[in-house]
């Protein structure tokens, strides 16, 4: 009986259950899945919840409904991967593997920024990217009376990239539908050099920030936060001040990946692009936020990893070479407020374009363009997650490659 | 530097176009002028872009290669901005 050991239990990891639990011949292969919670949140509603747009119930489930039958199933803290040996070692025991497919995913450190993770932690300085701190935020809001909002992104790169950006444009909707608008100031700062940061994206969407009054400040490099002050200091000396700060913490992979030397400097592991094999050991891979690849950290591009991830690990137990498949290939909604939201779909060398999606021409839904059916096929993906995306269930019509097809491409790729 | 292919932002297009030359020249531009110092994180930074790593403050701060406050009294302004248009990659990015 052969090994496969999946690590963490979250959008990759359950996704990789469901694909393998199928293709695997029983009789060879035990899989284990292991997680050391019990909880699988729908993390795209983390951007939702503090707007009281979802409430808590809609993000969470149990862990242990979307892990298949014949799949062991483990609540364990991980506490080293031994891959001199092929063993994990957990709390209470060891995993012998064959072959481990590292899903550890990416968490906030706010530790990271002097400053951020201290007496006003979630008092005048929140993140959203936790369960914890979309609903001290929530709370927060309820009762905010105005003032400064500041939306800020520490560094790159961060799961979600477009997320701050949805967070300012929602707000800017929440205060507007709360008759307190013009109570409210916001600022969008990040240490790019926009708050859009590609050609094509800058030109069609920038008047969204001009729109909504939101203003850029850029090449805000953090050093630290004088919460006293409520006031973030950049490298150069630049000063920002805010009233309540929503940020986004350094992102750092799990300090397993750290304490077992198979990170890099933000522990992300160092993985192929096109095939997910981790470049220092033939049969470790790594899917989704846990990777160090040049793709966005999205759920998205996780979901069409473990379609190319399943066959090449299919290849790799047969003995045939892998295939170079993975283009980077993502797909997001970004909610714009009000009522509407844009779509792009992209991959490692195109940048997101207009066009239809996802039939060539047709649509239904239009591509870098605001539209409410966009927003209402962000609102259908909770369904589609919980249904479809984490049981490994195909979508119909999105391929795991991204086509050109229906898109406005020209020569002059970023 | 007639031949070097630039996009609008003045970012090289083709990486196999650069030279030291080229890179004293796009300096020049930024009113910066090259030392061993600046060389150095040059270096690093290609490095970084040849093994498809992401570049980020903190990735420099760790490197050991240079400190912050000293990365930014080499390059003024926008330091990552301004010393990947030298190094001839290009600039750190988000999705959109």
């Amino acid at each position: 009986m052969k090994n496969l050991v999946i690590l963490g239990a979250g959008t990759s990891g359950t996704m990789m259950a469901n694909h393998l639990i199928h293709k695997l011949d029983k009789e060879d292969w035990k899989i284990t899945i292991v997680d050391q919670y019990k909880t699988h949140y729908y993390q795209p509603g983390f951007l939702f919840l503090p707007f009281d747009i979802y409430k808590t119930k809609q993000v969470i489930k149990k862990g242990k409904k979307f892990i298949p039958k014949g799949v062991r199933y483990v609540n364990q803290k991980i506490e080293k991967i031994i891959h001199q040996e092929n063993k994990v070692k957990l709390e209470g025991e060891y995993l012998d593997y064959d072959i481990l497919i590292i899903a550890t995913g990416t968490k906030i450190a706010p530790e990271e920024t002097e400053g951020m993770k201290e007496k006003e932690w979630h008092k005048s300085i929140f993140d959203f990217y936790t369960f914890e701190g979309a609903k001290a935020l929530r709370n927060k809001l309820r009762k905010w009376e105005g003032g400064k909002l500041v939306v800020h992104i520490t560094e790159m790169p961060i799961k979600c990239p477009v997320a701050p950006l949805e967070f300012a444009f929602l707000a800017d909707s929440y205060f507007i539908n709360k008759g307190m608008r013009d109570k409210v100031e916001i600022e969008f700062v990040t240490p790019l050099d926009g708050a859009f940061t590609k050609p094509k994206a800058t030109q069609a969407l920038h008047y969204l920030l001009e729109d909504k009054n939101i203003k850029e400040v850029t090449d805000f490099n953090i050093e630290k936060i004088d919460y006293e002050n409520n006031t973030m200091i950049d490298y150069s000396g630049k000063k920002v001040t805010y009233d309540l700060l929503v940020t986004v913490p350094t992102n750092l992979g799990d300090e397993v990946i750290e304490s077992s030397g198979l990170g890099d400097d933000m522990n992300f592991v160092p993985t192929h692009k096109g095939t997910l094999q981790s470049k220092k050991h033939e049969n470790i891979f790594a899917i989704g936020d846990a990777t160090n690849l040049p793709a966005s950290k999205a759920g998205s591009v996780a979901h069409f990893e473990a379609e190319i991830l399943t066959e090449n690990i299919l290849l790799y137990i047969n003995d045939k070479p892998l295939k170079d498949k993975f283009d980077g290939h993502a797909n997001c909604f970004i909610e714009t407020g009000h009522g509407k939201a844009l779509l792009i779909d992209f991959n490692y060398n195109q940048e997101p374009v207009e066009g239809t999606f996802p039939f060539p021409g047709v649509g239904p839904l239009n591509l870098l363009k605001e539209s409410r059916m966009n927003h209402m096929g962000k609102m259908a993906f909770k369904w589609i997650y919980w249904n479809m995306l984490i049981k490994g269930i195909h979508i119909p019509f999105v391929s795991a490659t991204m086509t050109e097809k229906g898109k406005k491409i020209d020569n002059n790729n970023n | 530097m007639d031949n070097i292919k630039r996009n609008e932002q003045g970012y090289l297009e083709d990486f196999s176009q650069w030279t030291k030359e080229v890179g004293t020249e796009i300096a020049k531009e930024k009113e910066i002028e090259m030392t061993e110092e600046h060389w150095k994180v040059i270096s690093y930074l290609q490095e970084k872009h040849e093994n498809e790593e992401s570049l980020s403050i903190r990735g420099i701060k760790k490197s050991g290669v240079v400190n912050i406050k000293e990365f930014y009294n080499l390059f003024p302004g926008g330091p990552l901005k301004i010393s990947t248009m030298i190094a001839g990659i290009p600039k750190p990015k988000s999705c959109i």
